[in-house]
């Protein structure tokens, strides 16, 4: 007497309640506060240039799982968060459309063509960063917009946008020197302040720490993500800023190099994607380790101003060679 | 020396991984245990235990005179007792099954009544399997035992009794009792640990049995401290059963002065798997059990507590254990209880008990939540193992579809083993899990299933583990043939 109405299944019969979508909707929940921060920083475009990024990225998605004779599974959130992430790493000055190809290049080729969701072994919205960097290199280097202080949201929709581009803090940095610094952006104790609440020329979702840090910590605290590589790679770009950042040996400025750039959004979100960083510790922490360096060194040595979307795309393909060096420690290993 | 028992004892856990499903207990902790009137039948599967499956006919050595009692077969050059015949009349307690010297228990008539032969029955775990079916007789009295003083016997009267009781590890395995505790006076024992974590969520037999039965759980420690000839003994209780802890340390308080065994209660934290012999180990001695060895070789035995209090029963009483405590529990069962059920009684038969399922009952689970099998009919009987019954509703179980494994590692962090489940079931999936051999599956993993309790892409992650066992097992047994 079979009853067709029972479920029959292997064991453990209960198990906890968070899925891949909660932790990916957590994610993006929390890319939102910097996001509805940026429009006030930067005007309302870049809410049009961020719903784009998101709306290709997910139909990127739906079409290639379709064609690829996938379940569609949209709305389990990573092509969303592919999607704000590719956003919040593109100038604010861009035109409307700029997302669209970088969408497809971060989720049909970076993701869909390696096996979908688990098996890229680079981080989609890097990639389509990259390539967009490649594809319209002068716009995504100088279409930097000045933050706005006066909520003059709408400032930058319409045409005009060239005219009030600005640089970036590193680019300053880099090319003129501490005092064209000094000169643009006032003295170290207001640009501390100005650059942890979001307040300085970047990217879209990259400039405020304090709101990507309240997200990260969320992460942290739901156990979502760990510390150690956001941890390593702040201690690293902080270290080596400090060495080497200077004139000379030791004098480098390391809260500005964490506080400049996206060494946050990077660290918090970008270095921790599950698919592409390891999953032991000792190799989170030596794969962050090793982001904070190539980050230092092209931002000193390099061409870039900012290095971190090269790090962690350099540092993506160790991954599966940092997860065979470092296996988890077995029980019996304890024995006597 | 003399183990301070008012000392304050920091609840102990182990190290590594472990997860916190809920606990669910609070349905059945606070109800006493209450017997199920006899059924219309009981169904007695010939292998409830590790070892060989019973044999109704037994092979007698030629010397011994025939008994006049049971029933006779002959072979050539052989004399068989036939244990059981269709149509005879057992008693409870009467043998049925035996392994003769094979390792395996004996198997106990639960249900007075008639024998109904032999048939393959419905089996939890493995399909069908032959099984004794006997028809009860409601005119059938339920035995009496007596005590007996279990110190005048010596240390091969005290297994023997075991052994004829039919005694199987209760913790989950059903490894013959005798046979385990049976062990070379040469290994250097020093800690028995009785294990009453009950990690598993839902089940409560085992600290309804240390609250009602205390003073048989302390003895029955002593009995088998004695069989191995060591006096330390510590029993292990999850904090979430405070008033277990509590009047087993009264238990033994009050007759601490009557020898000189050393016997404490280590409270232990509420997380799964804490019962499991390895982490229980772990918890109470800070030992690591090598990789392939026996907990004896680092001088340790484990043994259940209900196992334990059974053994009592088995050398003090001389009762064979053919009956045992099962909560049945979850929101799928109209009253959540206790239950002190004859052995092969079916599924049916509990739940009429207790007056039926609801109507959002989705899964029925035999044993705990974690580990216990679900079964496709309530046409099933417990076997000696079973220590609960799950009816769990739609709201209770998980029954999403699972997606694609996105490497968050939490599995790593959840396998108390230090195994890598996630890359376990990548290769499986890939239809190489003869490979998976390299993450030490074979040895180490006992499919707790907290890697696949704690995966968000709700990955059967167990299923892979077995799956990539047989693999492994048929790629060897390839190579053999090659040779």
């Amino acid at each position: 007497m079979t009853r067709t109405d029972l479920v029959v299944s292997v064991s453990p019969h209960v198990k906890q309640r968070v899925t891949t979508a909660t932790i990916m909707w957590t994610v993006a929940a929390c890319l939102t506060p910097p996001l509805i921060l940026s429009v006030f920083i930067f005007g309302v475009q870049t809410l049009l240039i961020t719903l784009v990024s998101v709306g290709a990225c997910v139909a990127t998605e739906a079409v290639s799982q379709k064609a690829l004779g996938r379940p569609v599974q949209v709305r389990d959130g990573s092509a969303v968060i592919t999607g704000l992430l590719l956003a919040f790493v593109i100038p604010p000055g861009v035109p409307w459309w700029t997302p669209v190809t970088g969408a497809v290049m971060a989720i049909f080729v970076t993701k869909a063509l390696m096996g979908g969701l688990g098996f890229n072994i680079f981080n989609p919205a890097l990639i389509g960063r990259a390539f967009l960097v490649a594809t319209y290199p002068v716009m995504m280097t100088t279409a930097w917009l000045e933050p706005l202080r006066d909520a003059a949201v709408f400032k930058h929709v319409g045409p005009g946008v060239d005219a009030v581009s600005t640089a970036t803090p590193l680019h300053v940095l880099k090319h003129y020197g501490m005092s064209a610094f000094i000169e643009k952006f006032g003295s170290l104790s207001t640009v501390y302040a100005d650059f942890f609440f979001g307040l300085r020329p970047g990217c879209i979702g990259e400039t405020s720490v304090l709101l990507l840090l309240i997200g990260g910590f969320v992460l942290i605290y739901k156990r979502y993500i760990s510390w150690h590589i956001p941890t390593a790679v702040l201690a690293s770009v902080g270290l080596l800023t400090w060495i080497f950042g200077g004139d000379t040996l030791f004098t480098g400025n390391p809260l500005l190099a964490v506080l400049s750039g996206g060494v946050i959004l990077g660290a918090f979100f970008m270095a921790t994607d599950y698919v592409t960083s390891p999953s032991q510790k000792a190799g989170q922490l030596i794969f962050g380790a090793g982001i904070g360096a190539l980050t230092v060194l092209i931002r000193l040595k390099g061409g870039y101003p900012e290095g971190i979307c090269y790090a962690i795309l350099l540092m993506n393909p160790l991954t599966p060679a940092l997860d065979q060096w470092f296996r988890p420690k077995r029980f019996s290993a304890g024995a006597p | 020396m003399v183990i301070d028992l008012q000392a304050a004892r920091p609840p102990a856990t182990f190290p590594k991984g472990g997860v916190h499903p809920k606990e669910w207990k609070d349905r059945t902790a606070g109800l006493a245990i209450e017997k199920i009137p006899p059924p219309p039948r009981v169904c007695l599967f010939l292998k409830q235990h590790v070892g060989a499956g019973c044999e109704v006919a037994v092979k007698k050595a030629p010397v011994s005179p025939p008994h006049d009692n049971l029933l006779f077969s002959r072979h050539p050059g052989r004399i068989y007792q036939q244990l059981v015949d269709r149509k005879a009349t057992v008693r409870i307690g009467d043998l049925i099954g035996s392994t003769g010297n094979h390792l395996g228990a004996a198997l106990h008539a639960s249900l007075g009544g008639r024998v109904e032969g032999v048939v393959d029955a419905l089996h939890p775990m493995t399909g069908k399997a032959p099984a004794v079916v006997i028809s009860g007789d409601p005119e059938a009295v339920a035995p009496a035992y007596g005590f007996e003083d279990w110190r005048r016997f010596p240390r091969r009267e005290l297994l023997d009794r075991i052994r004829r009781a039919g005694v199987v590890g209760l913790g989950g395995a059903g490894f013959p009792t005798h046979s385990k505790l049976d062990i070379d006076p040469q290994v250097a024992l020093d800690t028995l640990i009785i294990n009453g974590s009950e990690c598993e969520p839902y089940l409560s037999c085992d600290h309804r049995i240390m609250v009602e039965h205390a003073a048989e759980v302390i003895e029955g420690a002593k009995i088998i401290l004695t069989i191995l000839g060591i006096r330390a003994c510590v029993i292990g209780v999850e904090d979430n059963k405070p008033d277990a802890i509590d009047i087993l340390e009264r238990t033994i308080d009050d007759h601490r002065a009557e020898n000189d065994f050393r016997i404490a209660v280590q409270p232990l934290r509420v997380k799964y798997p804490q019962g499991s012999a390895d982490q229980i180990i772990q918890s109470v001695t800070g030992r690591v059990r090598p990789s392939g060895q026996r907990s004896s070789s680092i001088g340790v035995i484990v043994q259940n507590v209900y196992t334990t209090k059974s053994i009592y029963d088995a050398v003090v009483q001389s009762k064979p254990f053919y009956e045992r405590v099962v909560t049945v529990s979850g929101q799928g069962i109209a009253r959540p209880a206790n239950l002190l059920v004859p052995i092969g009684i079916h599924l049916a038969d509990i739940v009429a008990y207790l007056g039926g399922t609801t109507d959002a009952l989705a899964k029925v689970v035999i044993g705990g939540p974690m580990m216990g099998f679900a079964v496709s009919s309530l046409d099933v009987p417990i076997t000696k193992t079973t220590a609960g019954v799950l009816f769990l509703t739609r709201d209770e179980i998980d029954a999403q579809d699972y997606g694609p494994c996105i490497r968050c590692g939490f599995c790593l962090d959840a396998c108390p083993m230090g195994l890598e489940p996630n890359m376990i079931g990548i290769y499986v999936e890939a239809g190489r899990g003869a490979e998976a051999a390299q993450f030490g599956l074979v040895d180490d993993c006992f499919e707790c299933g907290s890697c696949a309790y704690v995966c968000p892409a709700k990955r059967p992650l167990v299923q892979f583990i077995r799956l990539a066992r047989i693999q492994i097992r048929e790629a060897e047994r390839k190579k053999e043939k090659q040779k």
